[in-house]
């Protein structure tokens, strides 16, 4: 077998910095960063959520058939979302004058 | 002599070169099969992105639609259990991490035990998740509730005749939507560990059996996946339903 074992370290290692990452997460909801607290909300997610596929999902050691395929469920994802807040997020940029 | 070759056959089947009981007769070798069945459950995921992603899309419209509404509704609910079952699932992670590193291993033992464990804190995250819908639902903040209101239903004091003050109806409203993505979302997420605890109980029998082997458990991989992605949705939503606008 060529199967890749991930060594029982890097998993305690990974959780420990996931734990790390929701302490973090919670830390940051209380301090006042304006519009910037959901960005860095979203980018301790987005940090865990790679650690998680990387280690945890084994994708670090996947085929590059495996990877292309993760990567193309978050591009339609953000596809879905960004496309849909064009029209959201531009609403009464102009008034329509009669 | 036909039963010679058939006895060569089977002897021949963990040996290099011959096929593994395990290994269906489509697929040349264990590797390949396995590369199969995981871009197969990678495949299967993408649906499930998709299904959680158009929710998460409903998100992120009503929460720039209704800002204020989806800060005051996040306040209602409680930090400390919603922290709690963050940890709690980062946990059951890593426990069905090891329970690959143990069926990699062919560790049958250890496999059913982090099997089992992982159940086990799947049931506490649902645990906490009943505490949570049923103080929503004593207060009267879920969507389909006919005396819905806002702020939250209190009790009156006896002695006390003052009424609540209300917030305005569209407020209201808004704070609805914001309730009801809090209990599909949650909701459709908690579904998917009522489905990943019955397949684990189902794995951990079969692994108890002796069903795994160091060559052949893929569907402990398998399910993996599936585990770690519901891990990876509550990694989304926790801070997305429980930390709105939690600095004021």
């Amino acid at each position: 077998m060529s199967e890749h074992i991930v060594s029982k370290k890097v998993y305690y290692a990974i959780f420990a910095a996931l734990l790390i990452g929701t302490a973090l997460t919670i830390g940051a909801a209380f301090i006042n960063l304006h519009n910037f607290n959901i960005v860095v909300a979203l980018l301790i997610a987005a940090v865990k959520a790679t650690l998680v596929i990387y280690f945890f999902m084994h994708v670090k050691y996947a085929s590059r058939l495996t990877k292309l395929c993760v990567a193309l469920g978050f591009i339609w994802l953000f596809i879905i979302v960004s496309i849909t807040m064009t029209d959201y997020l531009t609403r009464g940029w102009f008034t329509y004058v009669p | 002599m036909s039963n010679k070759v058939k006895s060569d056959e089977h002897s021949s089947a963990h040996g290099h070169g011959g096929r593994h009981p395990r290994l269906v007769h489509h697929f040349d070798s264990m590797e390949q099969q396995n590369e199969a069945g995981n871009f197969g459950m990678w495949w299967f995921l993408l649906t499930e992105i998709m299904f959680f992603g158009g929710m998460f899309t409903a998100y992120t419209v009503y929460r720039h639609m209704y800002f204020d509404a989806f800060a005051a509704a996040s306040g209602a609910l409680d930090i400390r259990w919603g922290a709690f079952n963050t940890v709690v699932l980062i946990t059951s992670s890593l426990t069905m991490a090891l329970g690959v590193y143990h069926a990699q291993m062919g560790n049958n033992k250890k496999l059913t035990m982090f099997l089992l464990l992982t159940v086990l804190l799947g049931g506490v995250f649902l645990g906490v998740k009943y505490i949570e819908y049923s103080a929503k639902f004593t207060e009267h903040i879920f969507p389909a509730a006919s005396n819905f209101q806002w702020p939250p239903y209190e009790k009156p004091v006896a002695g006390h005749a003052e009424t609540q003050q209300l917030a305005d109806p569209v407020f209201t409203g808004h704070v609805k939507i914001y309730f009801f993505l809090y209990f599909v979302l949650t909701g459709f997420h908690a579904t998917h560990m009522i489905i990943g605890m019955g397949i684990l109980l189902v794995l951990a029998w079969q692994s108890w059996k002796g069903k795994f082997s160091k060559e052949y458990h893929s569907y402990i991989e398998l399910f993996g996946l599936y585990w770690h992605f519901v891990d990876i949705v509550w990694i989304f939503l926790f801070p997305l339903l429980y930390l709105v606008d939690r600095h004021l």
